[in-house]
């Protein structure tokens, strides 16, 4: 590839490997939600089945992260 | 409370196909510059995303105006996120340009070329922008300092462009209305599409991100009426990024 070329090549590199960066970063966000909502659907499904739906119970220890 | 997510899936579909179509055709269609040869097509990719950038600072802005008129948390978050997503834009337009810069002028950088010098002094101040709301702990006087900050960084953007194109000396390349006729008509074409195609992705991660932070913001409210908590505890956790409270 020519010197001009190699160049062309570079900063399209750089855009996409920004963007890549970008998306990665994002994943592992929503990843971690994923993560946290299940943990708290669990711990939902637990108080249901400790207190049979009542509103008005005490609330349970919830992991603060 | 307004969710972003929606029409997320259309919109991302049309910036991949609206991109690699002003890739092909900046690659394929687009003719080769006389003077510069192959390397001037950086600018398809450089151009558009330093005025996308930079029209993002000012929807920043305007962002925060909307925000000190209403008070509505929402229009703060949607300021935040699109000046973060104009830095990373701008961290792409400095690199870029630098590469071209390289390839064309043979410095990776030089000061006496007003439109760096002032992209760089628009990129640093900005820069300025989350440590500024980091240093301030009270959610509400972050909210309101950083929107007075957009507003009046978010107005010196036009007016620093339009100075800058007022100045005598060139060696950067002017893209649009130049005297000397401007761009044939293929480049004009790569170049409307990349415009779009760029334009197009900053809105998408400008939804997705603020789609995710909303997101976030539910399930940190959901964790506190799990645990019986009825608002979130006074100074708990110092941020820079607006806390959207469900």
């Amino acid at each position: 590839m020519s010197g001009g070329g190699d160049y062309l090549a570079a900063a399209f590199l750089v855009f996409f490997a920004l963007l890549l960066v970008y998306v990665v970063i994002m994943a592992v966000r929503m990843s971690r939600m994923e993560r946290e909502l299940a943990e708290l659907n669990e711990i939902a499904a637990r108080r249901d089945d400790d207190g049979g739906g009542d509103r008005d119970r005490d609330p349970v220890e919830v992991p603060t992260s | 409370m307004t969710f972003h997510g929606s029409g997320l899936r259309p919109l991302s579909i049309a910036t991949a196909v609206v991109l690699v179509a002003a890739f092909a055709l900046a690659a394929f269609y687009a003719p080769e510059d006389a003077d510069q040869g192959i390397i001037q097509k950086i600018f398809y990719i450089h151009v558009p995303i330093a005025i996308v950038a930079l029209c993002g600072f000012v929807a920043g802005g305007i962002m925060g105006l909307q925000y000190l008129r209403t008070r509505d948390r929402v229009w703060d978050l949607r300021s935040y996120v699109a000046i973060h997503l104009s830095l990373i834009l701008g961290v792409a337009v400095l690199v870029t340009g630098s590469i071209w810069a390289r390839g064309s002028w043979g410095v990776w950088w030089t000061w006496d070329e007003p439109m760096l010098v002032s992209f760089l002094i628009v990129f640093l101040l900005y820069a300025t922008y989350q440590p500024l709301r980091f240093s301030i702990e009270d959610p509400e006087r972050q909210a309101r300092y950083a929107s007075v900050f957009a507003i009046v960084a978010g107005a010196w953007v036009p007016i620093n462009f339009a100075a800058v194109r007022m100045a005598d000396s060139f060696i950067h390349p002017r893209t649009l209305g130049t005297t000397t006729g401007g761009m044939p008509g293929e480049m004009m074409f790569t170049f409307l599409v990349a415009l779009v195609g760029v334009a197009l992705l900053y809105v998408t991660l400008w939804k997705f991100e603020m789609t995710a932070k909303q997101t976030r913001g539910q399930i940190r409210a959901l964790r506190r009426r799990l645990a019986g908590e009825q608002a979130p505890p006074a100074g708990a956790g110092r941020s820079a990024a607006p806390q959207v409270h469900v």
